[in-house]
């Protein structure tokens, strides 16, 4: 029995190695963003990155989403923009995605 | 503090119900591979980070492969590297301690909300630190309640739930517009993503899409001459931090 499951060490060494691994890039990150030049190519650099980082999360995902997900993204997009609502965005994008599965 | 923390968990509460939905999934996987509820909160609450989480579960076989696992979270969330950094200008002025104890609770999903709200000017490490609060929160009650009763939904895809990550940022990507001179880094960041994501295991495409789209416009002042970017009285800023306007 004790030899079929994982011992209390190495569990909790797995999960101590990877919370310390994810906090350490977390806080890092922020560090090292405060050292960096605050000027010129690095100021232009660190101001587009917000919106880039957030475009590279969701592009394969609706390009993977083949028709329906670049419509529904597009709808998200377009109702995001006039009412500014994310919580209706979500919902009209969901349920293009939902209804479309369900027919195509 | 407290108010911004609770407009933060509010704008967070509508992905929260897919972050929870995952999490029951993640809960139920973690059940079959032996793993404890105290050990799956143990990890929901010191490592947070749901793909982490997937892989090191999905590795989870005795004996532990405690280094490759490692290895496997560290490459994954590599992009806490840039959201970190991107998160320097919202922290300015703030002690070592009150960085050290936000940045724990920063996911993909609460730093895309504030980054939206940032941009209008109201948003405050507070708000930030509410949405962490209460991603974490659904994400563990999401994963404890997979694991006591199974997937809340076994079938994510069928009911767009996985759509629902796509949605939300999409519609935060759409307040970070600043204008044309975005078309052509986010074009960029677009199809390497795309690209990356496609030949590259993990996360990688979010850091190469992202330094990638974001170098172009930091491109022009390598090519001019250093005498040029000298002349250049250093820019203010165009969208003042505000920060602490509001306790």
């Amino acid at each position: 029995m004790t030899f079929a499951t994982p011992s209390d060490l190495t569990i909790a060494m797995a999960i101590a190695g990877a919370a310390l691994a994810t906090y350490s890039l977390r806080l890092g990150g922020l560090l090292l963003a405060e050292r960096l030049p605050k000027n010129g190519g690095f100021k232009r650099f660190m101001e587009t990155l917000p919106g880039t980082i957030l475009l590279s999360l969701v592009a394969p995902g609706i390009f993977s989403a083949g028709m329906l997900g670049g419509v529904a993204a597009l709808t998200t997009a377009l109702c995001a923009w006039k009412t500014n609502n994310l919580l209706l965005a979500m919902i009209v994008g969901m349920a293009i995605v939902a209804v479309g599965r369900l027919l195509l | 503090m407290i108010e911004e923390m609770r407009r933060g968990a509010l704008a967070n509460l509508p992905v929260g119900a897919s972050v929870a939905a995952y999490g029951s999934v993640l809960g139920m996987l973690a059940a079959q591979k032996g793993l404890t509820w105290l050990q799956l909160l143990v990890m929901n609450l010191s490592v947070f980070a749901g793909s982490a989480q997937f892989v090191m579960v999905e590795m989870w076989a005795p004996p532990l492969p405690v280094v490759e696992m490692t290895l496997a979270v560290l490459i994954i969330n590599m992009r806490y590297l840039l959201i970190g950094a991107s998160l320097d200008p919202l922290f300015q002025g703030k002690s070592l301690a009150h960085k050290a104890g936000i940045m724990h609770l920063v996911a993909d999903e609460n730093w895309a909300v504030t980054m939206a709200a940032y941009r209008h000017g109201d948003a405050t490490t507070g708000f930030l630190l509410g949405g962490g609060i209460c991603l974490c929160s659904v994400w563990s009650m999401g994963t404890l309640l997979g694991h006591q009763l199974g997937a809340l939904v076994v079938h994510p895809e069928r009911f767009a739930l996985d759509f629902a990550f796509v949605a939300v940022f999409t519609a935060l990507t759409v307040s970070m517009w600043r204008g044309k001179s975005d078309i052509v880094p986010w074009a960029t960041a677009a199809i390497l993503a795309v690209v990356a994501e496609r030949w590259l295991p993990g996360k990688w495409y979010i850091v190469i899409g992202g330094i990638g789209g974001a170098s172009i416009p930091a491109l022009p002042s390598v090519f001019k001459s250093r005498k040029e970017v000298h002349a250049t009285p250093p820019e203010t800023a165009s969208v003042r931090p505000i920060t602490e306007k509001t306790k």
